[in-house]
């Protein structure tokens, strides 16, 4: 009764603003509230990305850096080639105790007194065990060096890596941290001398797998991806836009291109790890082909990205003007002629642009290619497709299970050139579109 | 001669036969272009076509008849004791008889001489040069790889030679055609046309592989293990079994799985479609231009990042973070600071898909916002609703159709999705309701049966294919149910 009462009241004593109530405070609050929902879900989803990339890169970007030691290394005959058989049996140089010319090296660099077993340990363990084969490669390159003393740089071992960028919190207890106070006392005191130092890091290029963080690295993976993407590019652009310009051009309105049309559609939508099924029954199983084998993974990819390419395509096509066709058409050329002759070529930007977004979701692919193997601890680089290899996401999948520390930079810092690599295609796919579309 | 090298000799002869056509062409014209019917490429074309294909199909077809001929013709010569055995015994001394012949072909004359007088150890032999033989060689081994050696090179000369005279008779027959009359042009385009059907063709041929070898590997699963077992069993525990023991040791329920994927992917939906929508409606009906042009591609940036980066982002940040901001509210609660969401948790799996998903939401749902034709909303406005009650009353009522159709395609990304629980949900196949715990997915499961050493008999591995087509009609449902909404509702507005 209040409620029907209070306007007519309102009317009588204030008859100026004679309006009816129609709620329009508490629409234009909800109205507040809404815009603000949505200014808030934009915001809140440009911050998971913010979050996201800044993790990343706050992790990942300590991992371009590596932390060297700079030693004169003595090649002493006494160690290497203790009989000295090396001319006649090659194997000398490459079974000889490499690690001991690192460990002469360090306790003359530090002073210490050999025969404390336990404080040379300590020295030695601040070295990368990489060191063998670095030294190795020297020797086996040019046997000349036996007997001179040159500086060599060495890689330090991921904890003392680690300890030297201050990620390692050094107030914590001793026996809590794997770098132990002797070894920061030497750290120190090489890094005041100038040879231990924070270097570009040239490894996460160049490496290839390695159960030691400092030695690991992304280039055995990328040859791989590279090898993957060159295979999904040449097969899946002329069949893409093959299959194109023949569903845009020439198929007859009928079921069966109906069907193909649904099934390209559907076939977009269907989890990558399907096709990694299909590759491992199809290809490895029913072929025979290697397993691990980035032609598998280009192939896999290939029936994965071909979607993807023909639906770009189709839109590129269609959007080119009839009045092309029939001006091509008019002046006597075949359609075969219309079409490659002229709509192709005026298609293309847009063909490649979809090619080239086709390809960067390719690149960063990881579930397929675990179905045919390519989790593979791969330390060479292959020298075709048919070799094991391992691909870029799939190294930082193996690197994202390893529990150490070290491990998590150097995760993060491979996915920052994925990432980096992801950039640069999907930036040249917007730089193409901007400098060759054309709106008719 | 290697197939390769064959091949290119076959291009080259393509190559010839190009300049040859094209001169005959010219020749035939006179010099005057305007009496040929097709242009001098076209008939350059055609004589490379018939140059070039009929030999390459030869090629390819002799290159899959030829092992099964020769195996057949192999086992022929292998003694009546083996034959009589049967099956697997006459396929193993088959397998054990190529692995010789590839070894007798890395000796030498000597020792081949040794072999067969048999004062020499077939294996110890072939070892030395690197060949390792399954078994204790057989006498009769080295006649039968003799055989399939002398074979093996017969058959390549035989190939090269038919392969090569093939692709120059047809070369000679296409010049012998030319004329000026000749219509060239339309004999290549028709040639090329076959080509565009055969590329077209291919999308057919991945759906139609994908559904076979599923469904044949998964057959062979299930003359194991039986399919209701498999479908309605609540316990999965496949058990490995050592290498060669075979046996269907182990349980293989789907439902804890199927229950882990659908309740990962709910809990992305619900994270996911309320940011993804709102946000989609403020970019279609509130923001200017310019705030549209720069959030939207930001936004779509979070569908182009790899999902193992997601992955990795849930292992990182999002887990621990969970897992310690847990502790914490524990202990303010209770004192006890004892964490109750876990690292690898359904909900960490949930809001790290959630966030990618975000962009598939908004973006197929803005699509559709913005196809509601004008009018209504205008409709809307002149009657004096605000812009909130235009979208809630009059926009999304509209749109849903098509709104439910682009959450359904998001939903089956959302199953179909890898990385993020593979890194983020953990392994533990469990039936339980609590979203701090793992849980784990069809996904998961699928990369953890095929990593490491297989063995195709064991059903332990089969089981992913049978998985694989669970997850495959799953999707497929769900994709063609939202394609269908989708194109009923767009046709209804234009």
């Amino acid at each position: 009764m209040t409620d029907i009462a209070s306007p007519a009241v309102r009317i009588s004593t204030r008859p100026a603003s004679a309006k009816r109530d129609i709620g329009i405070k508490r629409r234009y609050a909800a109205e507040r509230r809404f815009r603000a929902y949505g200014i808030g879900a934009i915001s809140l989803g440009l911050f998971f990305l913010a979050l996201l990339l800044w993790t990343v890169f706050s992790n990942g970007y300590t991992a371009f850096q590596q932390t060297t030691i700079t030693l004169p290394i003595e090649f002493t005959e006494k160690v290497i080639d203790p009989k000295g058989e090396r001319t006649t049996d090659g194997k000398v140089l490459m079974t000889a105790n490499y690690p001991l010319l690192v460990r002469d090296a360090l306790i003359k660099q530090l002073g210490i007194d050999a025969s404390k077993r336990p404080l040379v340990k300590q020295a030695t363990d601040m070295v990368s065990a990489s060191s063998r084969t670095l030294l190795r490669d020297i020797v086996v390159a040019d046997p000349s060096v036996i007997g001179k003393t040159i500086p060599v740089t060495l890689l330090a071992e991921a904890n003392v890596d680690s300890a030297f960028k201050g990620q390692i919190d050094l107030k914590v207890e001793e026996s809590k941290r794997k770098v132990k106070d002797q070894q920061v006392t030497w750290m120190n005191e090489l890094a005041s001398a100038g040879v231990l130092k924070k270097s570009f890091n040239t490894g996460i290029f160049t490496f290839g797998a390695s159960s030691r963080p400092e030695a690991a690295g992304v280039g055995v993976a990328a040859l791989g991806s590279l090898f993957m993407m060159l295979i999904v590019l040449v097969l899946s652009l002329p069949i893409g836009v093959a299959a194109s310009i023949y569903l845009e051009e020439f198929a007859p309105k009928n079921r069966l291109t109906d069907l193909i049309e649904v099934n390209i559609n559907n076939l977009a939508a269907v989890p990558s790890i399907v096709y990694g099924l299909l590759g491992l029954a199809v290809f490895i199983n029913f072929a025979g082909m290697p397993r691990s084998a980035a032609v598998v993974g280009g192939l896999v990819l290939t029936l994965m990205t071909l979607p993807t390419i023909i639906i770009a395509t189709r839109a590129a096509l269609k959007a080119v003007p009839p009045s092309i066709r029939s001006a091509a058409l008019g002046l006597g050329a075949s359609k075969m002629q219309t079409i490659f002759h002229h709509v192709l070529p005026l298609a293309m930007p847009g063909i490649l642009t979809g090619t080239i977004i086709g390809l960067a979701h390719a690149l960063g692919e990881t579930a397929p290619l675990l179905l045919i193997g390519m989790v593979a601890f791969v330390v060479d680089y292959p020298g075709s497709p048919m070799e094991p290899s391992t691909a870029l996401p799939v190294q930082i999948y193996m690197w994202a299970n390893e529990a150490e520390r070290a491990f998590v930079e150097r995760t993060s810092g491979a996915i920052i050139i994925l990432l980096i690599f992801l950039v640069v295609m999907n930036l040249g796919a917007i730089l193409l579109r901007r400098r060759f579309e054309r709106r008719w | 001669m290697s197939t390769s090298f064959l091949l290119l000799l076959i291009v080259l002869i393509g190559f010839i036969s190009y300049f040859a056509g094209r001169a005959r062409s010219f020749a035939q014209a006179g010099g005057k272009l305007s009496n040929l019917h097709s242009l001098p490429g076209y008939h350059g074309s055609y004589v490379a076509i018939w140059a070039i294909l009929p030999a390459a199909l030869v090629l390819g077809a002799w290159l899959v008849a030829a092992p099964v001929y020769i195996d057949s013709s192999t086992r022929a010569v292998l003694p009546e004791a083996v034959q009589a055995q049967g099956g697997a015994t006459v396929e193993l001394a088959l397998g054990q008889v190529k692995s010789v012949a590839g070894g007798l072909n890395r000796l030498t004359a000597e020792e081949v001489q040794a072999l067969e007088s048999g004062s020499a150890n077939l294996r110890s032999t072939l070892a030395a040069k690197g060949v390792a033989l399954a078994g204790e060689g057989e006498p009769y081994m080295i006649t039968a790889a003799q055989h399939f050696n002398a074979m093996t090179v017969t058959n390549r000369w035989l190939m090269s030679a038919v392969v090569l005279l093939i692709a120059i008779a047809g070369g000679v027959y296409a010049i012998r055609n030319i004329a000026t009359r000749f219509r060239a042009r339309n004999q290549v385009e028709r040639v090329m046309l076959g080509a565009l059907i055969v590329a077209s063709s291919i999308a057919i041929l991945t759906t139609v592989g994908i559904i076979a070898s599923m469904l044949s590997e998964a057959g062979r699963f299930f003359t194991m293990v039986s399919p209701f077992e498999f479908f309605f069993g609540t316990v999965w525990d496949p058990r490995f079994a050592a290498a060669g023991s075979g046996g269907a040791s182990g349980q293989f329920g789907l439902i804890p799985l199927l229950a882990g994927t659908l309740y990962i992917a709910f809990v992305a939906m619900l994270f996911a479609v309320p940011i993804g929508l709102f946000a989609a409606i403020y970019m279609a009906e509130y923001a200017s231009p310019r705030l549209r042009s720069t959030a939207k591609p930001l936004l779509e940036v979070l569908a182009g990042i790899p999902t193992i980066v997601y992955g990795f982002f849930a292992l990182v940040t999002v887990g621990p973070f969970l897992r310690d901001i847990s502790a914490q509210l524990n202990g303010l609660v209770t004192g006890n600071y004892q964490n109750f969401i876990q690292a690898q948790s359904v909900l960490t799996a949930g809001i790290v898909m959630g966030i990618m998903l975000i962009p598939f939401v908004s973006s197929l749902s803005d699509d559709i916002i913005t196809q509601v034709p004008r009018a209504l909303r205008d409709g809307s406005l002149g009657l004096g609703a605000t812009r909130s009650e235009t979208v809630k009353k009059v926009i999304l009522p509209a749109a849903l159709p098509g709104i439910v159709g682009a959450l359904l395609l998001t939903a089956s990304r959302a199953v179909g999705e890898t990385m993020i629980v593979v890194l983020a949900a953990g392994v533990a196949a469990r039936m339980q309701i609590n979203p701090f715990e793992p849980m784990t997915t069809v996904t998961v499961k699928i990369v953890n049966q095929l990593t490491g050493d297989l063995e195709f008999t064991s059903p332990q591995t089969l089981v992913a294919f049978a998985l694989g087509i669970t997850l495959f009609v799953i999707t497929l449902g769900l994709n063609i149910y939202a394609l269908y909404i989708v194109r009923k509702y767009r046709e209804q507005y234009e």
